[in-house]
């Protein structure tokens, strides 16, 4: 194939982080008007090389050429003179600004007077080019985390891009706002633009894709067509090993009622009401679902329930005793274990050792009068790290040297290990890789085969089916009824989902 | 062309935490060498004057001992609110406090004997500064008042509540001076080495900053306090009361400035005075970076400190370079620490720029 016909050719990519090596000799031919997928559990050096191609990072060696030029990026305004765009998984968005300010900052073309109007209707045009519907003169502030992204998106083709470069771009996205995105990018396409799409969703890369190129700790370790392969040899070939989809799980035995919540109303961190009126009970033995676009409550129902957030209204009972506005110190005491969607944010100490994370809740019974017994809370953590397979060469390094599905086993392991009555598990796959979801979920169901009580929330609704005994579903802050798992029809969920539908089991 | 670009490092590396701040205090050496060169001295000679002014002989030795323990006890006292994020900028306020209460407990404790006196004024002292921190760390943790304006506020209000009272109704008698009445005999800090001012407070400076070591790396409180440093809402979520251990924190910090003022009035000035403290507090707050909040590192940053304050007075004296410069090359010190640190967590990329 002549070599123009690239758009991107990557040669012998290296680049080492301190002990590991992220992207081992990697090549990576990225076609003119392909969707190329690249495809890797977490840690797999998917962004690491993409930061390379941005600019972000500078390789230890190879060589990047951009149609037939070699280039050597010092920033990302580097990349971006080359016509390379990278929308990445978080955001980098002035909230208080409008979409027409946000798309053109920073722009060189900028004069002292800004010519703004002129700059909305290039961004119309664009918008109405490639299906990116967005309002130009809205504040990032207004709007939903899809729109965002359309902005980003727009960010970039404003500046000219050829080559977008896509990071987890759904993993903040409901499944409407997915179908729209795919539309944008086969738009795209059409177009002549051509695409880097960095996932660990199977489903997504086969439907999106023209070609795939598989990393797996920091190599490729194959690159096929996308009509030629499937989402069980891809899955071999991103885990390395076989990996089982269904998951087996058997009736459940329901207990006595562990965690009761009755009529709580919350209002969320603005002051609007989050919740209103939720009523609902996990029995011991049992996985309560509750299936929801995330947005509607969910993080509010998990804050309330571990003691991070007042309600105004209702009561919460956890085996029979009220705990209504409890603190998190009483919670805990109680016997709740907590999987929080933040892990960064709420779950973990990054800057720490892993070692004081493990104990973060248990460190109180380590002690020596006020002294705490390091000798006995490394055997512990020694202990839980290995159970629950946290891989790390050393425990007394900063957590942050963990991948993001060691980082939630470490959570897992904390809060298991104390024997918790009560589990709440918010978003607990989100972002992670095949193999550490599929660990994860067979976790779960362990613990609750083992007579604990399991309130799963979730945006991932495969998860919620696959995981849950019942399924209560959430919708600004209601819920819209709850089924059993097994006669739950799909297009009830969706319904309830949208709000407009009400059932009761 | 050369460039760089910067990178954060993952890992510390330990030789690189022993290294940089050697290296630093040689390139603020180098620095210094060209004005003092300009101002007509032989820096190498000027040095010398330096080291022996700061450590050549026992009198300079014991002085600087003097000027480490407050250094050191107003280092320790930021390192630990900083620990877990109260930002204490009110270390001067604190040692004013402390001193004040001291003395007010020390001028009239003429008929305690010196094993009661002594303990008690230490405890009076650290409940002074104690006191002082701890009207900030209720503001911040009941009201959301922000510690670094509070603090920083605190200062001032109470070095000029300590000039309104000296130059006003506790002005010493006997002098007309605006110092407090002489503090009692029993209540003076021993003198450990004869013929100098080598006082108990120097001891109790390096206790506090093993109990600091203690408490950081050794308690539960510790521990506590590490994990509120480093994510506040995870701490809290944990179990752990968040507010209630920052008050603590700031109320401790207080406390061992308190004694830093303690020190200066029960070891050295025996009264009250206006000027009980050229900037201590304000110095640890740099003492307490440069020392990355690490006990060791505070314990050598002020001793360093010391050595560089002691020994460019002494080049000052002997070499006539000027004053200034002397104060200057203090900054240049501190500022290539600063630097040095920095590269303890960041790394430079060498680069090429594209041709």
């Amino acid at each position: 194939m002549n070599a123009l016909e690239y758009a991107v050719d990557m040669r012998g990519i290296v680049k080492t982080f301190p002990g590991v090596v992220a992207n081992d000799n990697v090549d990576l031919q990225l076609e003119r008007g392909k969707i190329h997928a690249l495809l890797g559990e977490n840690g797999a050096g998917k962004t690491t090389l993409m930061n390379v191609l941005y600019g972000l990072y500078r390789p230890d060696g190879g060589e990047i050429l951009v149609g037939d030029k070699r280039v050597v990026f010092n920033s990302p305004q580097d990349a971006i003179a080359v016509k390379i765009g990278m929308i990445h998984q978080h955001f980098m968005l002035v909230q208080a600004m409008s979409v027409v300010d946000n798309i053109i900052l920073g722009l060189k073309s900028n004069k002292v007077v800004l010519d703004e109007v002129s700059a909305q209707k290039r961004i119309r045009e664009l918008a109405d080019t490639y299906g990116l519907e967005v309002d130009p003169d809205s504040y990032i502030w207004q709007l939903s985390v899809g729109e965002q992204q359309r902005v980003e998106i727009l960010k970039a083709i404003y500046r000219d891009a050829s080559i977008l470069i896509l990071d987890e771009p759904t993993a903040v996205l409901t499944p409407p706002e997915i179908k729209d995105l795919f539309r944008v990018l086969r738009r795209m396409k059409d177009e002549g633009k051509s695409i880097v799409y960095i996932s660990h969703k199977l489903d997504e890369v086969l439907e999106i894709s023209d070609r795939i190129s598989v990393l797996r700790l920091g190599k490729i370790v194959a690159e096929v067509l996308t009509k030629e392969t499937s989402k069980v040899e891809l899955a071999r070939m991103m885990v390395g090993r076989e990996v089982i989809f269904r998951l087996s799980k058997t009736a459940a035995k329901t207990g006595k009622p562990i965690l009761e919540v009755q009529d709580i109303s919350a209002v969320n961190d603005r002051k609007a009401l989050a919740l209103r009126k939720v009523s609902f009970t996990v029995g011991e033995g049992e996985i309560l679902g509750i299936a929801g676009v995330s947005g509607n409550g969910q993080r509010e129902l998990a804050e309330v329930l571990i003691g991070l957030r007042k309600v105004a209204n209702g009561n919460v009972k956890i085996g029979g005793v009220d705990v209504t506005n409890s603190s998190p110190r009483k919670m805990a005491d109680m016997s709740v274990g907590f999987i929080p969607e933040d892990r960064v944010g709420v779950g973990l100490v990054m800057n720490l050792p892993i070692l004081n994370n493990a104990i973060l809740k248990e460190y109180r019974n380590f002690s020596n009068g006020p002294l705490l017994d390091y000798a006995a809370a490394s055997a512990y953590t020694e202990r839980i790290i290995k159970e629950f397979g946290v891989k790390t060469p050393n425990m007394r390094y900063p957590t942050k040297t963990l991948s993001g599905g060691n980082l939630q086993k470490l959570i897992l392991a904390r809060e298991l290990a104390r024997d918790p009555r009560l589990l709440i598990a918010s978003q607990p796959t989100r972002g992670l890789d095949v193999g550490a979801t599929e660990e994860i979920r067979s976790r779960l169901i362990e613990e609750r085969s083992h007579g604990r009580g399991v309130l799963l929330i979730s945006e991932d609704l495969d998860e919620i089916l696959s995981l849950s005994d019942r399924i209560a579903v959430m919708f600004e802050g209601q819920i819209m009824g709850i089924v059993q798992a097994e006669d739950a029809k799909l297009e009830d969920i969706g319904l309830m989902m949208a709000g407009s539908k009400r059932m009761e089991a | 062309m050369a460039f760089f670009t910067v990178e954060k490092r993952l890992l510390p590396s330990r030789r690189l935490n022993i290294a940089a701040p050697i290296v630093s205090t040689l390139v603020a050496l180098v620095i210094s060498a060209v004005p003092i060169y300009v101002g007509g001295v032989n820096p190498l000679y000027g040095y010398g004057e330096l080291l022996y002014g700061a450590l050549g002989d026992k009198l300079a030795i014991t002085e600087t001992f003097v000027l480490f323990a407050p250094l050191l006890l107003c280092g320790l006292a930021v390192a630990l609110a900083f620990t877990c994020k109260f930002w204490n900028i009110g270390a001067e306020g604190q040692l004013y406090s402390g001193g004040l209460f001291a003395s007010f407990f020390a001028v009239y404790a003429t008929s305690i004997p010196s094993v009661i006196a002594i303990p008690a004024m230490l405890a009076v002292g650290f409940l002074g500064g104690a006191g002082w921190a701890a009207i900030p760390a209720i503001l911040k943790v009941k009201l959301k008042v922000d510690e670094v304006v509070t603090t920083l506020l605190g200062n001032w209000i109470m070095t000029y509540a300590v000039e309104a009272l000296l130059f006003g109704p506790w002005k010493n008698p006997a002098t007309g001076w605006p110092e407090s009445p002489v503090i009692s005999d029993t209540t003076k800090f021993p003198i450990l080495i004869a013929g100098s001012r080598f006082h108990f407070g120097i001891i109790l400076a390096l206790l506090v900053a093993v109990v600091f070591y203690i408490i950081v790396r050794k308690t539960k409180w510790g521990f506590e306090l590490l994990g509120i440093g480093g994510n506040q809402t995870a701490s809290y979520a944990a179990g752990i009361n968040v507010p209630r251990q920052i008050i603590l924190a700031a109320i401790v910090s207080g406390g061992i400035a308190g004694l830093a003022g303690v020190g200066q009035v029960a070891g050295i000035q025996f009264h009250m005075t206006t000027d009980l403290s050229p900037g201590y507090g304000y110095t640890g707050v740099i003492i307490a970076m440069v020392g990355a909040l690490n006990p060791i590192g505070v314990v050598l940053a002020s001793f360093l400190l010391a050595v560089v304050v002691q020994g460019t007075q002494a080049m000052h004296r002997a070499t006539g370079v000027p004053w200034a410069l002397a104060e200057g090359m203090q900054g240049i010190i501190l500022l290539c620490l600063l630097v040095g640190i920095f590269f303890t967590k960041y790394r430079l990329k060498q680069g090429r720029r594209r041709s």
